[in-house]
């Protein structure tokens, strides 16, 4: 019987003038186009630089600022008030104020204070221009002061045993994803929407649209079990799920040479399991739905939020606890983990056995949910 | 005369079908106000409580003093000391820490005499931004320490920067976010409800009876997107007052241009709708593309998340044709910023160019369509 | 004879609407009981109670022996049925329906090519194996649904409207069909709202406001309203409905 059934939803499948393209052209411009545009990477902040010193180290300054490969100058304003309009009309997003008498107070008293600004609407952009900005001018001190230090010296060098400031190294590495290429990271978070976009939407409008149609009063006044209808509605989107997922990998590796640092079995398996868990979720709501309107909004209700508020585009440890809490029941975030872990540190199934039990559960409570939900008579 | 007194009862029919279905009807009503309520509480891309583990060989007076410095900020959380420098490898991918911290041997001591006290910074770089964000905060918290020293011990040649957050002093990611998430809301909400409406009714054959009806067929078509209008409307002026009184974002922009601007916006987003339904004939088409298919390209050129400067140039003049992308960054000004009006123009100009584009192309379509 | 159909008191409401109120009758086996009644009336609601498409509300209901709100599922093995709305699968091809539900209802895969070629030749619509469904006339697709509804030999064919919209040539020769069909054994259960094709059944009630006002032979019936056809009959009972038409 169920042989019958799922012969059925594929033929059906296949035989829609929009549903095949979809399977192939959706990831095809997902994986061609997208990485390229998702990209927080904050470069090229533009500076806008007031001096009002006009001195050789105000214009020295100013020189580093422009050399330097964060900051892009887009302006030398003469005054505060016309900088500050370049930041409304977005032109500027950090404005620095060089006083006058910087240079004089800097030999003469030691000690210089200028003014930063930044627009921290974007409190990232914000956050880091004021660093680098900080980062700059205390490099421009160390320079003026080495450069000075020879023909002063000060009381610190005369103390016993002192041969230098007291400077600390930083040395930085970045671990995983050496070049820091930002679509290394989002390739496989692409993967994840897109999954659950095909697998989340297409089974969410299945049902309902049989009960709009009129095609599910047949088959309900047959002795079809609820377990195998659902199942014959299952099948075909894993099937699908699965492709897409194979075009995707295969089209990441050839074109950004993105290979994963695990074994392809992992991969396969976590995908295996996390499509049955959105499909599942789109039959539930299809099953509770009585129109496709309505299933629609429902799924585009949980969707968004889920997507959102699992770790894809924003971290999750950035989030107050309450949402830290509530992205643990959200199965897009384990699924996500798995991905970026299986792809960039070469994590095994060992390694990931907490996230692949979490959408086990997750798997069978929607998928018997949608066994119970769907209603042979009302 | 006699046409509008037509087109009111047409629209006053619509009325009438759409607020029967209270369900639908509180559905469309609560998805925007929910999401937006939700997300603009928990998300940020603020780097926050990164988990980081210290190898401290040194254990003295600096060492101790940058480790209780770096704890103590909101951007890192000590979770352990590690014994040796090999066991780095393994808590990373057991997915631990975002950080590793290794200080050297003598610490201090190379720090006051010789200068050449090292400290590496090891960052999970999975996500290459928030391990450069990381290595700069921490980098700076550590730079901070030193030029403290540096003070005490009156260095000369000290430049002191004064640092303002303009906008947002208090840097609170909903501000960001909360314009951001409207734009793609709205657009996704408008477009999946005109588009399912309309094909809907292609779909049950109601459209043809009405467009047997005497009244021109573009009156009827507008006459659907009225009601969905003033929806909209009433949505935005929801959220309007949640963001102010609930998310605390400030609306310090003339609140009558901010209306302006979005009716403008919906005005769009709702022809988007209309648009796509002249181009499908079952509904499942319709959500598909107005749906799923605008989802993904929303989220990522709208320069809700991704800013559209760091996208390659061919990319950002893709970007323009996401209606959303110019509603963003017109809202983000005139709500957050309090700029004049003069600095939205493009935005506005832009949108009721796409308005009016969108509208006329798919009027036409539709009439093809019919004839 | 042996009862095939049995309800006692079977009501349904929806909310505080009454649309099935009481009703208790009987079909015998072989027997073509026509189910009349104004729009609205219970028709279909009643039928869909008895299909195992909808619960009762409160009285009870036996079809082909087994309960219908305790045993559905048994009685959906015995029945077949064809939906006021046109509900076979349009973006199927006419043999593909037919295999579909042929598998659903246990046919032996091997047997179900033959079962397929036998009953388009029956229907006259041996050319459109390989047509789509949705390119068939209405006519062609009701024969069809008729031909799916009693491919497993069901005891008991509910059908409701079957004829709704059809030209008066396919009307003749559905009704054609259904005869060939109780000549098989198979009870018969039909609603319409033609007259003229209540005359053809064996038994008739009429449903008025969800009770059922007259239940008998359509010669029984006229005699009863002293009318000259089933037509009259009708019109003097659903002349006391309440109940709007919807």
């Amino acid at each position: 019987m169920l042989k019958y059934l799922i012969e059925k939803e594929f033929k059906q499948m296949l035989r829609n003038p929009f549903i095949p393209r979809l399977i192939l052209l959706f990831p095809l411009m997902v994986i061609l186009v997208f990485p390229w545009a998702a990209n927080q990477e904050i470069t090229n902040i533009n500076v806008d630089v007031v001096d009002n010193d006009h001195s050789a180290y105000s214009n020295r300054l100013t020189g580093k600022i422009a050399a330097s490969k964060y900051f892009n100058l887009v302006a030398v304003s003469s005054a505060n008030e016309e900088a500050l309009g370049n930041i409304e009309s977005e032109t500027a997003d950090v404005v620095f104020e060089i006083r006058p008498d910087f240079e004089k107070d800097l030999v003469g008293r030691g000690v210089s204070e200028v003014m930063i600004s930044v627009n921290a609407v974007n409190i990232m952009k914000g956050n880091l221009g004021s660093n680098y900005m900080t980062a700059i001018i205390r490099d421009f001190a160390d320079e003026i002061r080495n450069e000075l230090q020879i023909s002063t010296g000060t009381e610190w060098f005369r103390q016993a045993g002192n041969t230098a400031l007291p400077v600390i190294q930083v040395i930085p590495q970045g671990k995983f994803n050496t070049f820091l290429d930002y679509k290394v990271f989002m390739i496989p978070a692409l993967l994840v929407i897109l999954l659950t976009l095909i697998c989340g939407f297409l089974p969410a409008l299945n049902i309902v649209n049989e009960k709009e149609i009129g095609t599910i009063e047949q088959i309900n006044v047959t002795p079809v079990g609820k377990f195998s209808f659902i199942l014959a509605k299952l099948i075909p989107y894993w099937a699908v799920g699965l492709v897409v997922f194979t075009v995707f990998i295969s089209l990441a590796a050839l074109i950004y040479g993105l290979i994963p640092q695990g074994n392809l079995f992992t991969l396969y398996f976590s995908a295996s399991i996390y499509i049955l868990v959105v499909s599942g979720l789109g039959l539930v709501i299809s099953n509770h739905s009585s129109t496709l309107q309505q299933a629609m909004f429902v799924l585009f209700f949980f969707l968004i939020i889920l997507i959102m508020i699992s770790g894809l585009f924003t971290p999750i440890a950035s989030m107050p606890q309450w949402a830290q809490n509530f992205s643990r029941c959200n199965p897009l975030r384990y699924f996500i983990e798995i991905m970026r872990m299986v792809y960039l540190k070469g994590s095994d199934i060992a390694n990931l056995e907490a996230q692949l039990m979490t959408l086990s559960v997750f798997a069978l409570i929607l998928n018997g949910w949608a066994i119970l939900s769907y209603r042979k008579s009302s | 005369m006699k046409t509008i007194s037509q087109f009111l009862a047409f629209v006053k029919k619509e009325f009438y079908h759409i607020f029967r279905d209270t369900r639908t009807m509180l559905i469309i009503i609560g998805i925007p106000v929910i999401q937006i309520l939700i997300i603009g509480f928990a998300i940020s891309t603020e780097v926050k409580n990164v988990k980081i583990a210290v190898y401290d060989p040194s254990n003295d007076i600096s060492t101790q003093k940058i480790i209780n410095r770096l704890s103590s900020s909101d951007h890192f959380l000590f979770v352990q000391h590690l014994k040796s420098t090999e066991e780095v490898e393994g808590v990373f991918k057991k997915g631990k820490i975002g950080m590793a911290i290794i200080f050297g041997s003598n610490f201090n001591e190379h720090l006051l005499h010789t200068g050449e006290a090292s400290v590496q910074l090891i960052a999970d770089a999975t996500d290459p931004n928030q391990g450069l964000v990381a290595t700069v905060y921490a980098s700076s918290i550590i730079a901070d320490y030193q030029q403290e020293l540096m003070q005490a011990l009156e260095i000369p040649i000290q430049i002191i920067p004064e640092i303002r957050m303009l906008y947002n002093p208090e840097m609170r990611s909903a501000y960001n976010f909360v314009p951001g998430l409207m734009g793609m809301i709205f657009m996704l909400i408008c477009a999946m409800m005109t588009s399912v409406a309309i094909v809907r009714e292609k779909e049950t054959g109601t459209m043809e009876v009405l467009l047997t009806s005497p009244v021109k067929p573009i009156y009827i078509i507008i006459s659907k997107m009225v009601p969905y209008f003033i929806i909209s409307w009433f949505i935005f002026i929801i959220i309007l007052l949640m963001s102010v009184f609930v998310l605390k974002v400030p609306v310090s922009g003339s609140l009558l241009w901010l209306n302006v601007f979005t009716l403008i916006f919906i005005v769009v987003a709702l022809s988007l709708g209309l648009f796509i339904s002249t181009m499908v004939n079952t509904q499942v088409a319709a959500i598909l593309f107005s749906g799923m298919g605008l989802i993904m390209p929303v989220m990522i050129f709208s320069g809700f998340i991704f800013p559209i400067e760091s996208m390659p140039k061919i990319l950002q003049y893709f970007s323009c044709i996401i209606p959303a992308r110019w509603f963003i960054s017109g809202a983000r000004k005139l709500m957050i910023e309090d700029v004049e009006v003069r600095y939205v123009l493009k935005e506005m100009f832009i949108l009721t160019g796409m308005a009016i584009g969108i509208l006329v192309v798919s009027l036409k379509n539709f009439k093809t369509r019919l004839e | 004879m042996s009862i095939v159909i049995e309800t006692q008191e079977l009501t349904k409401k929806f909310g505080a609407f009454t649309a099935v109120d009481h009703i208790s009758f009987s079909v015998e086996k072989g027997e073509i009981f026509g189910f009349l009644g104004a729009n609205g009336a219970g028709k279909t609601t009643a039928m869909r109670m008895l299909c195992g498409l909808s619960k009762p509300t409160s009285g009870k209901g036996f079809v082909a022996g087994y309960n219908i709100e305790k045993e559905s599922e048994m009685v959906k093995k015995n029945i077949g049925y064809m939906s006021q709305k046109f509900s076979l699968y349009e973006d199927l091809k006419v043999w593909e329906n037919i295999r579909l539900y042929a598998g659903i209802y246990g046919v032996d895969g091997k047997l179900i090519p033959r079962k397929t070629d036998e009953t388009l030749s029956k229907i006259g619509l041996s050319g459109e194996k390989n047509s789509m469904v949705k390119e068939l006339p209405l006519g062609w697709k009701q024969k069809l649904a008729f031909s799916v509804a009693i491919l497993h030999e069901p005891r008991i064919v509910f059908l409701d409207e079957p004829t709704g919209g059809v030209d008066p040539i396919t009307r003749r020769q559905f009704w054609e069909m259904i005869y060939e069909a109780t000549e098989r054994g198979i009870t018969v259960f039909v609603t319409t709202h033609y007259m003229d094709e209540a005359e053809y059944c064996s038994r008739v009630s009429i449903m008025v406001d969800g009770r059922i006002d007259a239940l008998d032979t359509p010669h029984n019936l006229r005699t009863q309203f002293s009318a000259q056809n089933m037509d009259e009959v009708f019109r003097r009972l659903a002349r006391k409905a309440k109940r709007m038409d919807t």
